[in-house]
C-alpha cells in the first residue's frame, strides 16, 4: 500500500465559519447604516468613512509590517469593521486629519498594542472616538445639520438641546417645544443632528436582525442594554417627568442603538456566557442614563461600554455556565 | 416541538449517503483478526492456543472480569497466530488470528429455530446469555452490555433508553437495522426490559430517519410499554447523557452513572444483538458497519464478520478511492483516524468513513475571537476556550476547577470554532493530566493512610 493518511484526532470535520466570514457579515449588516448616512450626510459622510477605513487599513498595514514585524492581518476584515464604526462615532464635518489621528489610536494602540485581532480589552472603534472626544470636544461636537434640513449651519443632537436646556434652567416642556427637536418618527427614521452611524434608529435594527439571524451576535446584550435603559429611565420618568424625559426619546436618541446593537456587541471585548453578557449589558445601560440625566457630558454610552469593558474579564472569571449536571 | 437535550449542539452535515441502502453481506474474509481487547474494561483471557480447530461462535477468549466480555471464532478454521496485531488505537495489541476454512456452526447455535421459551426464561438465565455471548455496546463505545444491566447497589432503573439516533455524518448502520430488523430489535428491547424489571422503554430517534420512526412506532404496537420518540436533529444526541435529557428531561451528574437518575441506555444495536443472543444462542460474531465517503464508488451498509480486516470491506464498496486523504474509524465527529488498513472490524466499530484528501487536512489557526460560539456550543455547559488555554499554559488545577474531566469529546467546540482552534486537542491533554492528577492524590491519600504513626 502506498498510500499514507493523514492522522489526527477527531474531530474530522469543520463547520464553515471562519474570521473573514464574520467579519464580512459584519460589514453587511453595516450596510444599511452607511446608506443612511450617505442619505443624510451626502458626500461629507462618505468622505469620513472612506479616509476612516483606508486609514485604520493603512495603519494596520504599516504597523505590523515594520513596526511589530509580524504577519499583517489586514485581509481578515476587521480593520474594516473598525474603520466603519469609528467613522459612525464622527460627526460628519470632522477635520480628515482627526479621522486619521482617530484611526490611529484606535488600530495603533487600542488593537495593536495589545496583541491584535482577539486581544484588545477596550473596543478600538470607541477608543478612538473617546479619545478625540476629549482631545478635541469642539471639534467633536460641532454637527453638520443633516443635508435635508433646511439651514445647512449646525444642529444641535437631541442629547444636547436636552442638556444645554437643562443646564440653563428651561423646563422640559421647553426644551421639547424647540424649534431644532425633532419628533420622535424622525428621530427614529434618522432625520436628526448626530454622528454618522447613529442618527437612523431603523437602519441599525436591521443591522442587527441581519447579525441575529447570522448567528454572529445573540439577544442578550442587545435586549439588556435597551431594556435596562428603558426600565431604568421609565422608572426616572414616572417618579418625575417634570424632571426626566420619557424613556422613548432616550432609545432612539445619540448612540444607544448603535452601542447596543454594534459596539457592546463585539465579540472580543463582551463576556463569553449568556447570563455575563445580560450582566454586561445592563451595566452599560445603567452607566449610561447616569451620564446623561446626572453627568457633565449628554451623552454617555461611549463611556458606559468602554467602562464595562474593563469589567468584561471580571465577568468572565466570576460568571461561569452552570456545569451539565452540576449542583 | 420535537424532544432534544437542553445545552449546546451543533448541526454538521448530515452526508447520509448510505440512508435506506439495504445490509449486504459480506462474504467470508480469508482471516479474521481478533484483539482480546475489543471492549471497555479488562482484556479477555486466552482459550484457545496456536493450531487449534475452531467452530463459528465457539470461545476463544473468555470474560476477565466483571467488566470484560467473551470472544468467539467469527468464521471455522484454524488457530494461525497468537500474536500482536495493530488495532485500531494504532498500537499494537494481542490479538488471536484465524484462517477461515469454512463456516461450520456451533452446534448450541440454533440460527434456524429460535429458542421458543423466551417468556420462561428468569432474568438471571437472560443475563447470562447476553453475558456469554459478549455482548457489548455497538453505538461505539463497545461496554459490556451485561454490566449495564446490573446496576449498583442502591440504584433503581425505572426507564429503559433505547439509542437509535445515529447523530454522527455519514453513518448508517443503525438506521439500515431498525429498517431490516426492527421486530428484533423491539423483542430485544422488551428482552432488556425484562431484565432490568422496567416497565417503559423509549426508542429515541432523529428525524432524519422518518422512515425508522414510522415503521418502529407502527412494529411497537405489538410490545407492552416501549415508545417510540422523535428527536429534533441535533449532534451530540446519541451521547449517554444528552439522549438521557433529550428524552427523560434527567440529568445524570458529573461523574456519576445513567442508573443514578433511574435510566440504562443500550444501542439499537445492542437490542438487536441481545435478541440474538437469547433466541439463537449466538454470540456476538458479525454487525453492520457503513463504508462511505464522498468518493467512494459503492458505499453500503455491510453484514460483516467481527475481525475482517476493513481492507476487504473497503473493496466490497467499489475499493479506495485515489484521492483518500484519511481513514476514520466511526463517524467525523468522534471517529478515529487510522493510517493502516489491515486494522481489522471490532465490536464498536459503526462505520468507516473515508475522506478525500481535500477534506483531510486542519485549516490555519487564527487566533480566538472570543465569539463565544464553543461555549455556546458545549453540551455539557463547559468553556472550551478557557480550558483550551488553560491547558495550553499547563494549568491543571485551574483545568480541574473548570471541570475538565466532564468533557465527553464530542467535538463540538472545535467543529464550531470559526478561527479553527484545536480546542479539543488540547482539552483532552488537559483531561489526561488532570485524570492523573486525581489519581495520584487518591494514592496519596492511601498510602498517608497506610503508613503507621
Amino acid at each position: 500500500m502506498s498510500n499514507l493518511f493523514t492522522v489526527s484526532p477527531s474531530p474530522h470535520t469543520k463547520g464553515d465559519d471562519s474570521i473573514p466570514k464574520i467579519m464580512w457579515s459584519v460589514v453587511i449588516a453595516l450596510v444599511p447604516v452607511i446608506l443612511m448616512a450617505s442619505l443624510f450626510f451626502g458626500l461629507h459622510s462618505l468622505k469620513i468613512m472612506v479616509v476612516a477605513v483606508v486609514s485604520c487599513l493603512l495603519f494596520e498595514y504599516t504597523i505590523q509590517k515594520y513596526i511589530l514585524k509580524v504577519p499583517t492581518t489586514i485581509r481578515d476584515g476587521s480593520a474594516i469593521i473598525t474603520g466603519l464604526l469609528l467613522a459612525f462615532n464622527l460627526p460628519a464635518g470632522l477635520p480628515v486629519w482627526l479621522v486619521v489621528l482617530g484611526s490611529l489610536v484606535a488600530i495603533g494602540i487600542a488593537k495593536l498594542s495589545f496583541g491584535g485581532l482577539g486581544q484588545n480589552p477596550f473596543n478600538p472603534a470607541l477608543v478612538g472616538r473617546v479619545f478625540l472626544l476629549i482631545s478635541f470636544p469642539v471639534q467633536m461636537t460641532t454637527w453638520t445639520a443633516n443635508i435635508t434640513v433646511t439651514d445647512t449651519f449646525t444642529g444641535a443632537t437631541p442629547l444636547m438641546l436636552l442638556k444645554e436646556g437643562v443646564k440653563s434652567g428651561k423646563s422640559l416642556a421647553e426644551i421639547t417645544t424647540n424649534s431644532q427637536m425633532p419628533g420622535y418618527f424622525d428621530m427614529f427614521w434618522g432625520n436628526m443632528s448626530g454622528s454618522l452611524g447613529e442618527i437612523s434608529a431603523m437602519a441599525i435594527l436591521l443591522g442587527g436582525i441581519y447579525l441575529l439571524w447570522k448567528k454572529i451576535i445573540t439577544w442578550h446584550i442587545p435586549v439588556a442594554v435597551l431594556g435596562s435603559i428603558f426600565l431604568f429611565e421609565g422608572v426616572l420618568w414616572m417618579a418625575a417627568p417634570d424632571r426626566f424625559m420619557d424613556p422613548v426619546f432616550h432609545l432612539i436618541t445619540g448612540g444607544v442603538m448603535l452601542g447596543a446593537i454594534f459596539m457592546a456587541t463585539d465579540l472580543t471585548t463582551s463576556p463569553m456566557t449568556p447570563l455575563g453578557k445580560v450582566i454586561f449589558g445592563v451595566g452599560i445601560g445603567v452607566i449610561t442614563i447616569c451620564i446623561r440625566n446626572f453627568g457633565a457630558y449628554p451623552e454617555g454610552i461611549s463611556f458606559a461600554i468602554l467602562i464595562m469593558n474593563g469589567f468584561t474579564p471580571l465577568i468572565n472569571a466570576k460568571v461561569k455556565p452552570k456545569r451539565f449536571g452540576g449542583k | 416541538m420535537l424532544k432534544t437535550f437542553k445545552f449546546g449542539g451543533v448541526h454538521p452535515k448530515e452526508e447520509k449517503l448510505t440512508a435506506g441502502l439495504a445490509i449486504q453481506r459480506l462474504p467470508l474474509p480469508k482471516k479474521v483478526i481478533l484483539p482480546v481487547a475489543q471492549h471497555i474494561g479488562v482484556p479477555a483471557m486466552l482459550a484457545v492456543k496456536k493450531g487449534d480447530l475452531v467452530k463459528t461462535g465457539m470461545l476463544i477468549a473468555k470474560s476477565g472480569g466483571f467488566v470484560s466480555a467473551n470472544i468467539h471464532a467469527p468464521v471455522s478454521g484454524r488457530v494461525s497466530k497468537i500474536a500482536e496485531r495493530i488495532d485500531a488505537s494504532g498500537y499494537k495489541s494481542l490479538s488471536i488470528v484465524i484462517e477461515t476454512e469454512g463456516d461450520i456452526w456451533e452446534e448450541s447455535i440454533t440460527l434456524d429455530q429460535p429458542f421458543q421459551a423466551i417468556e420462561a426464561l428468569t432474568t438471571a438465565e437472560l443475563l447470562l446469555k447476553i453475558r456469554t455471548a459478549g455482548v457489548v455496546g455497538l453505538g461505539g463505545a463497545a461496554f459490556p452490555t451485561h454490566v449495564k444491566l446490573e446496576p449498583p447497589a442502591g440504584m433503581k432503573a425505572d426507564t429503559l433508553l433505547i439509542n437509535g439516533v445515529e447523530c454522527e455524518p455519514y453513518l448508517t448502520s443503525d438506521h439500515s437495522l431498525m429498517l431490516e430488523k426492527g421486530s428484533e430489535i423491539l423483542k430485544g428491547t422488551s428482552l432488556l426490559m425484562k431484565v432490568l424489571k422496567v416497565q417503559r422503554a423509549i426508542v429515541g430517534i432523529e428525524i432524519n430517519k422518518p422512515d425508522a420512526i414510522l415503521l418502529l412506532r407502527d412494529l411497537a404496537k405489538n410490545f407492552q410499554g416501549i415508545e417510540v420518540e422523535p428527536l429534533q436533529l441535533k449532534y451530540p444526541q446519541g451521547s449517554e447523557k444528552q439522549l438521557i435529557q433529550a428524552l427523560t428531561g434527567r440529568m445524570v451528574g458529573p461523574g456519576a452513572l445513567p442508573a443514578s437518575v433511574g435510566v440504562v441506555v443500550n444501542n439499537v444495536a445492542t437490542a438487536f444483538a441481545v435478541y440474538e443472543a437469547v433466541a439463537f444462542n449466538k454470540p456476538l460474531i458479525e454487525r453492520v458497519v457503513t463504508v462511505t465517503g464522498k468518493g467512494v464508488s459503492k458505499p453500503g451498509n455491510f453484514l460483516v464478520r467481527i475481525g475482517t480486516p476493513i481492507k476487504e470491506l473497503i473493496e466490497a464498496a467499489g475499493g479506495l478511492p485515489e484521492d483518500t486523504g484519511k481513514v476514520i474509524l466511526g463517524g467525523p465527529m468522534m471517529g478515529k483516524a487510522i493510517s493502516n488498513l489491515k486494522i481489522p472490524v471490532t465490536k464498536g466499530m459503526s462505520g468507516i468513513v473515508l475522506i478525500q484528501e481535500k477534506e483531510a487536512s486542519r485549516q490555519q489557526v487564527m487566533p480566538c475571537i472570543r465569539c463565544a460560539k464553543c461555549v455556546d456550543g458545549c453540551p455539557m455547559n463547559l468553556e472550551p476556550y478557557l480550558l483550551m488555554m488553560i491547558s495550553e499554559k499547563g494549568m491543571w488545577e485551574q483545568a480541574e476547577s473548570n471541570h475538565v474531566t466532564d468533557c465527553i469529546e464530542c467535538g463540538s467546540c472545535s467543529y464550531t470554532c470559526p478561527s479553527s482552534r484545536p480546542l479539543l486537542d488540547y482539552i483532552r491533554t488537559g483531561k489526561s493530566k488532570v485524570g492523573k492528577l486525581i489519581r495520584s492524590r487518591q494514592n496519596s491519600v492511601l498510602t498517608d493512610k497506610q503508613i503507621p504513626i
